[in-house]
């Protein structure tokens, strides 16, 4: 299915804005490491810190730490963030400051592929930080299950999804200022997206609009899979992310077109 | 081979919504000429460039560029052009050298050979000592020689610049001709805008000039100097504070009189005859300066003297 429909997203071309950012990234190599460390922290402060206060939890029929609950949250929203940075700041630096995709639209390579290239950016880096995530994870006792490995393709999905998302609000942003916005909606979505306790503890309607976020999906999908309890709700979750990514990344490709190529 | 022309726009348009910036032109570059448009700001020259670059699509008309159609063959045509933006839009985060060598890469050519011809390039543009330097750091003049030789990097069969020197002092603007005089004799197509009527007789074999989104003449400079001026202009001024008074009593004297609010210009054929003429009938200027037609005053003439932003 795959190879049917990424054409029309873009082509093998694409590929030279991921070599084109790497290139750029290999000198900020720091930004890179502070990837790994930021997982680790996060992990580390709860494990010590919120286990003791909350004690243990009960998940569907498991007794797990707190730190186990919310480890799959703190991943999904780690791939959130890191495809939000990638797809809105850099991108907006190169398609409103630096002009530099006007440059690369004179080559062989089209809109679409520019696009698509830094999707497979957004993907590749999240790929690696959620691997170091998960290697924390279970490092610091946070994973009870080796279904924990499941996590791994299911948070690059979750990074695939904001990136493509992230693109295209990307290209509706006209200064600096407007990235204020961007912090507005996703600090709500990290604290109501069931990251630090059930949505169940929500009144049903504020439940039902939580479940409107791609990043509840994400992290119900996340802590289903650490926990290997599976469900068939799971795949409604991932068929959502995915469809989400695919209207997002539609909707990039054509604002990049409105804006480069007029 | 085909030895028709390498490019050939016929009608072409360019609608931005209510805004039409192109209103259907026509013209046709041979292989190994150097190509000028010229004209006003927002006389449409960039939206025409942008056009046969294959990077905007015309809204009508047709367009052949290498014999290819860039609506279907955009990114065939895109990989045998160079094209030099009126912005630089370098890698900022990127050397000199990376910024050939990932450019390059756009165009699918292999590492090794973009390692030799960025050398070849920093080279050829004087930046060789600057390569590992990053472009930030670099004058706006090496940035245009850089944005030139990043437009190489593919061996283009066209070049396409849009205003290649403006912004830059003498020196560099003489270095960026003497290397796209070089190119050309390599036998590279050129297709160059300008605000500077100098470089465009500098550079362009033959040129059009375009106002409000036509064409309004078109030729070798020289041609169109002696098409739509004269061979000599006479520069007067008067200890006056209305020059436009003296319209009538200078008109006999040349083709075409054109007052401007401190100086008077007489379009002659032999400019030191006609003052000469003036002196006798008791005309006296303050100052007066002959000399020869330049393609300014073409330019001015056919697009007028309104300032346009």
């Amino acid at each position: 299915m795959l190879t049917r429909v990424l054409p029309r997203f873009g082509t093998r071309r694409s590929t030279h804005i991921f070599e084109r950012n790497f290139m750029v990234y290999r000198s900020q190599w720091l930004m890179l490491v502070s990837g790994f460390f930021e997982p680790f922290f996060y992990l580390l402060s709860i494990g010590i810190g919120l286990n003791s206060l909350v004690g243990n939890f009960h998940v569907g029929g498991q007794v797990i730490t707190y730190a186990t609950f919310v480890a799959p949250a703190m991943l999904a929203t780690s791939a959130m963030n890191g495809a939000v940075i990638d797809s809105i700041f850099n991108p907006f630096f190169r398609l409103k400051i630096s002009h530099a995709y006007e440059a690369v639209l004179a080559t062989p390579l089209d809109v679409n592929d520019v696009a698509l290239g830094e999707v497979w950016w957004a993907l590749a880096r999240a790929g690696i930080y959620a691997a170091s995530f998960i290697v924390c994870m279970a490092l610091l006792g946070d994973a009870n299950s080796v279904w924990v490995v499941l996590c791994w393709p299911a948070a690059v999905l979750t990074s695939f999804t904001f990136s493509a998302l992230g693109l295209a609000a990307c290209t509706y942003m006209r200064s600096w200022q407007d990235f204020d916005i961007v912090a507005l909606v996703q600090l709500p979505l990290f604290l109501f997206s069931g990251t630090f306790f059930p949505i169940s503890s929500y009144p049903g309607w504020l439940g039902a609009i939580v479940s409107i976020s791609p990043l509840y999906q994400s992290t119900s999908l996340l802590r289903g899979l650490a926990l290997g309890q599976f469900a068939w709700i799971m795949t409604f979750r991932m068929a959502y992310l995915l469809v989400l990514a695919f209207v997002g990344l539609t909707l990039a490709a054509r604002r990049f077109r409105r804006i480069l190529v007029p | 081979m085909t030895t028709g022309p390498i490019l050939e726009a016929r009608d072409l348009v360019k609608r931005f919504g209510d805004l039409t910036a192109v209103k259907g032109v026509s013209f046709a570059v041979e292989k190994g000429e150097s190509f000028g448009l010229l004209g006003p700001n927002g006389a449409g020259k960039t939206s025409t460039l942008r056009m046969i670059s294959a990077v905007s699509e015309p809204t009508s008309g047709s367009l052949t560029i290498l014999g290819l159609d860039p609506r279907r063959d955009g990114p065939e045509i895109r990989g045998r052009l160079g094209v030099v933006p009126q912005e630089d839009t370098l890698e900022l985060e990127l050397t000199v050298r990376q910024n050939l060598e990932m450019f390059g890469r756009y165009f699918d050519l292999p590492r090794n050979v973009l390692r030799e011809r960025a050398s070849e390039l920093l080279e050829f543009t004087q930046l060789s000592e600057r390569a590992n330097d990053k472009v930030d750091d670099l004058s706006g003049g090496m940035k245009r020689r850089l944005t030139i030789a990043r437009a190489l990097v593919n061996q283009p069969e066209i070049l396409i610049l849009d205003e290649p020197t403006t912004g830059l002092d003498p020196q560099a603007r003489h270095l960026v001709w003497e290397r796209l005089y070089r190119l050309k004799r390599e036998g590279v197509t050129q297709i160059i805008t300008t605000h500077y009527m100098d470089e465009a007789e500098q550079l362009c074999d033959r040129l059009v000039v375009m106002d409000h989104g036509t064409i309004v003449a078109e030729g070798p400079p020289s041609e169109l100097i002696a098409r739509h001026s004269t061979r000599e202009v006479v520069e007067l001024r008067f200890d006056t504070d209305s020059h436009e008074e003296l319209h009538e009593r200078l008109s006999p004297f040349a083709q075409r009189v054109e007052v401007l609010p401190d100086r008077i210009l007489l379009y002659v054929n032999e400019g030191d005859d006609t003052l000469r003429e003036l002196h006798a009938v008791g005309v006296v200027p303050t100052s007066a300066l002959v000399r020869r037609s330049s393609l300014e005053d073409v330019f001015l003439r056919l697009t007028g003297r309104t300032l346009v932003d």
